[in-house]
């Protein structure tokens, strides 16, 4: 591809020339590594879980860690999170606990969504993180309305907004671009490019060079970053938010990453794609190339790898196996939250249900 | 033979016998649709006949309605029917208005796949059935099938019809439901219901997935409450089969409609209304719904949810009671 893509670690870890690592704090760089890490092993864990049929259905975000991690990681926790159904990454840097994420997989009484959504799709108010609909492309003109409201309301918050490269298809794409271009919305349009929407690629998806180039028809910057490489993902995010925070409007970052796994646990990539081009981008692995770096600058060791690893397992067990004991939510949540109260038609259905149990 | 492989042989046929079919929709091409409907039919026909969108419900629809002005006959995919909205105002506005509006100057005969319908754990967006909003847009066909005949058979005839067809595809039982199938070329003429089972005591009537709840309900009425069902299955919703359900309910008396759909506005209001206008002196007992909820489709309680035979046999004594 001929399109200018923004790098600072090469795939073996080291600094490209003339480029610096963009923070000087040591701890928020293992961090980094750290999250994409138990990001990983979330999606491991829980991809095994469904096919032990333990819980009905996985999507997970192997070999995309970086886009996701190092983008959440270079926003302010006031900021806004409209996410896709991929970016568990990005709420567990926010908070999101790991056992109400299991919860929500099982679709328990203690899924803080009441177990009425399929799995992967969960939001929490608290956090800022907005809840996930399957729809593809839906969530996108509705962030730039939020970003549009922050700025109405004279708010220091900003909004990002993330999405696959299959959404830049659809008309909601191109309608929040223009009305972000339009209200100079203090929003991040983050596409997160894995080269793949289920089977179709990305060459079958838009004629243009790069995705990052519409924006520039709509009248604001796209950029395009190693979507693999987490310090180039956080930097580039960075300055996206320090523009959309001085009022200087929305950037679309095109995150060039790649979906090493499935679609989702429903899908069988072997029969739309080739196991080279799958072994070829693990060669450029997001969470190696970082590992590789904290271990030049004498952050990690194989030692802390064990000792996370160990961290890391434990607790994801230990979550999971609090959450698989929670029994289902009660008949009465079908018909709660569907308005404000229960109307009276809605009572006398549960009772018909109920009747019947 | 099952439903998919029914409706992959009801194409294969098609675009055997009529150069002008194609296929569009998002993955249906090498990869063969998610759930494979298409399977093999790019390699076969091409790229230029069978061919993956961009992902654009809008986009794939608007097109199609294109094909079709261009004398092609396009027989588009909405891999879920929950997904159908981003092409609602295609569907609605133009493909449904194309004939009426220029008087028959211009005609869509376009056939929408689409799978629909719950209980196979997807949650709220890979559950919805949508057919009321299309069976209340004049201009529009809607057909629903509930086994692999009738898969084939109504698809080859909406296919071949000259108006715009949403074709609702039961995928709870795309694999589960089999039976035998002609090998030849056949069509199950559009507007006509069939008598799924033979009763005297209550009609029952269903479409699409909720036939095999409906038949199994049937089943157990008969045997433990010694209620005798006559099951319609209705094949085609608009226009429906007047006829075949008013003859029934002049024999019975008594009805129970079957939708997962939720309940207000939903097809058993219609259904429900007809009847009362061409039978209302037949009836011995009000007509009961058996529906999903005025909810969301829920995740994990989607047994609750839906129909169930409990909840069908609930009704029929009630009805029998009344
Ligand atoms: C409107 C709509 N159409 C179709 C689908 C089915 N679907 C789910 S994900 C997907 C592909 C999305 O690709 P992309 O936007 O690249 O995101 P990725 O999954 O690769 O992260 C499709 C077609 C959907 N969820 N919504
Ligand atoms: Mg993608």
């Amino acid at each position: 591809m001929s399109q200018a893509v923004y790098r600072i670690l090469r795939p073996e870890g080291r600094v490209e020339k003339g480029e610096k690592v963009p923070l000087d704090d040591s701890e928020k760089l293992v961090d980094m590594y750290r999250y994409m890490l138990k990001n990983r092993r979330v999606d491991e864990r829980m991809t095994k879980l469904q096919r032990q049929g333990r819980i009905g259905f996985y999507i997970g975000s192997v070999g995309e860690e970086a886009s996701i991690i190092g983008s959440v990681m270079a926003l302010q926790d006031t900021d806004w999170v409209v996410p896709c159904y991929r970016e568990f990454g990005a709420a567990l840097v926010r908070g999101f606990s790991l056992y109400e994420y299991c919860c929500q997989l099982f679709g328990n009484a203690e899924d803080p969504g009441k177990g009425r959504q399929m799995p992967n799709h969960y939001g929490s108010g608290k956090l800022r993180f907005v809840s996930i609909s399957s729809p593809v492309g839906t969530q996108i003109p509705q962030a730039v309305g939020l970003a549009m409201g922050l700025k109405i309301q004279g708010r220091k918050e900003i909004a990002i907004v993330y999405f696959g490269d299959g959404a830049t298809s659809q008309g909601d794409f191109h309608v929040a671009a223009n009305f972000a271009g339009v209200y100079k919305s203090p929003l991040i349009l983050l596409c997160r490019n894995n080269q793949w929407a289920i089977s179709v690629p990305r060459e079958r998806q838009t004629a243009s060079e790069s995705i990052a180039i519409k924006a520039q028809a709509y009248g604001f910057e796209g950029v395009g970053v190693d979507g693999n490489d987490v310090l180039a993902v956080y930097k580039t995010t960075r300055e996206a938010a320090e523009k959309a925070r001085q009022g200087k409007g929305p950037t679309l970052i095109e995150a060039l990453t790649y979906r090493q796994g499935a679609h989702s646990t429903s899908d069988d990539p072997r029969a739309y794609r080739q196991d080279q081009e799958v072994d070829s981008w693990k060669e450029r692995d997001p969470l190696r190339r970082m590992r590789a770096f904290l271990i030049n600058q004498d952050l990690w060791s194989k030692e802390k790898d064990e000792q996370y690893e160990k961290e890391v397992g434990e607790e994801i067990q230990d979550a999971l196996k609090r959450a698989e004991e929670v029994g289902p939510p009660p008949v009465e949540s079908i018909f709660e939250d569907v308005y404000d109260t229960v109307p009276q038609h809605l009572k006398e259905q549960l009772e018909e249900v109920r009747e019947v149990l | 033979m099952n439903i998919i492989q029914a409706v992959n042989d009801a194409l294969r046929i098609e675009m055997e016998r009529d150069p002008t079919m194609v296929i569009l929709g998002e993955d249906v091409g090498k990869f063969g649709g998610v759930f494979r409907a298409t399977q093999g039919l790019q390699e076969q026909f091409g790229e230029e006949r069978v061919f993956d969108t961009p992902l654009a419900e809008a986009g794939i629809i608007g097109a199609a309605i294109g094909l079709a002005l261009s004398g092609l006959r396009p027989v588009p995919e909405i891999q879920f029917a929950d997904f159908i909205y981003p092409a609602f105002d295609h569907i609605v506005n133009e493909a449904a208005k194309m004939r009426y509006r220029s008087g028959g100057e211009f005609t869509c005969p376009i056939t929408i796949r689409t799978p629909y319908g719950g209980g196979i754990r997807g949650g709220h967006y890979h559950s919805q059935s949508p057919e009321a909003y299309f069976i209340h847009t004049a201009g529009l066909k809607v057909v629903c099938p509930s086994d692999p005949y009738e898969a084939k058979g109504l698809l080859l005839a909406s296919i071949r019809d000259e108006n715009p067809v949403i074709f609702l595809e039961p995928k709870r039982v795309y694999r589960a439901s089999r039976g035998e199938v002609p090998q030849e070329d056949f069509t199950i003429e559009l507007g006509k219901a069939s008598i799924a089972r033979e009763g005297s005591d209550v009609t029952l009537i269903a479409y699409g997935s909720m036939m095999h709840t409906v038949l199994d309900a049937a089943e157990k009425a008969q045997a433990e409450d010694g209620i005798s069902c006559q099951v319609v299955n209705l094949r085609t919703l608009m226009p429906f089969d007047v006829r075949t359900i008013v003859d029934s309910v002049q024999k019975t008396g008594r009805v129970v409609i079957v939708h997962e759909a939720p309940r207000s506005c939903g097809f058993g209001a219609e259904l429900s209304a007809t009847i009362n206008e061409k039978a209302l002196l037949y009836l011995e007992a009000p007509i009961y719904r058996v529906t999903g909820p005025d909810t969301p489709f829920p995740y994990t309680l989607e047994e609750e949810y839906l129909p169930s035979p409990k909840r069908i046999r609930k009704a029929l004594r009630d009805s029998m009671s009344y």
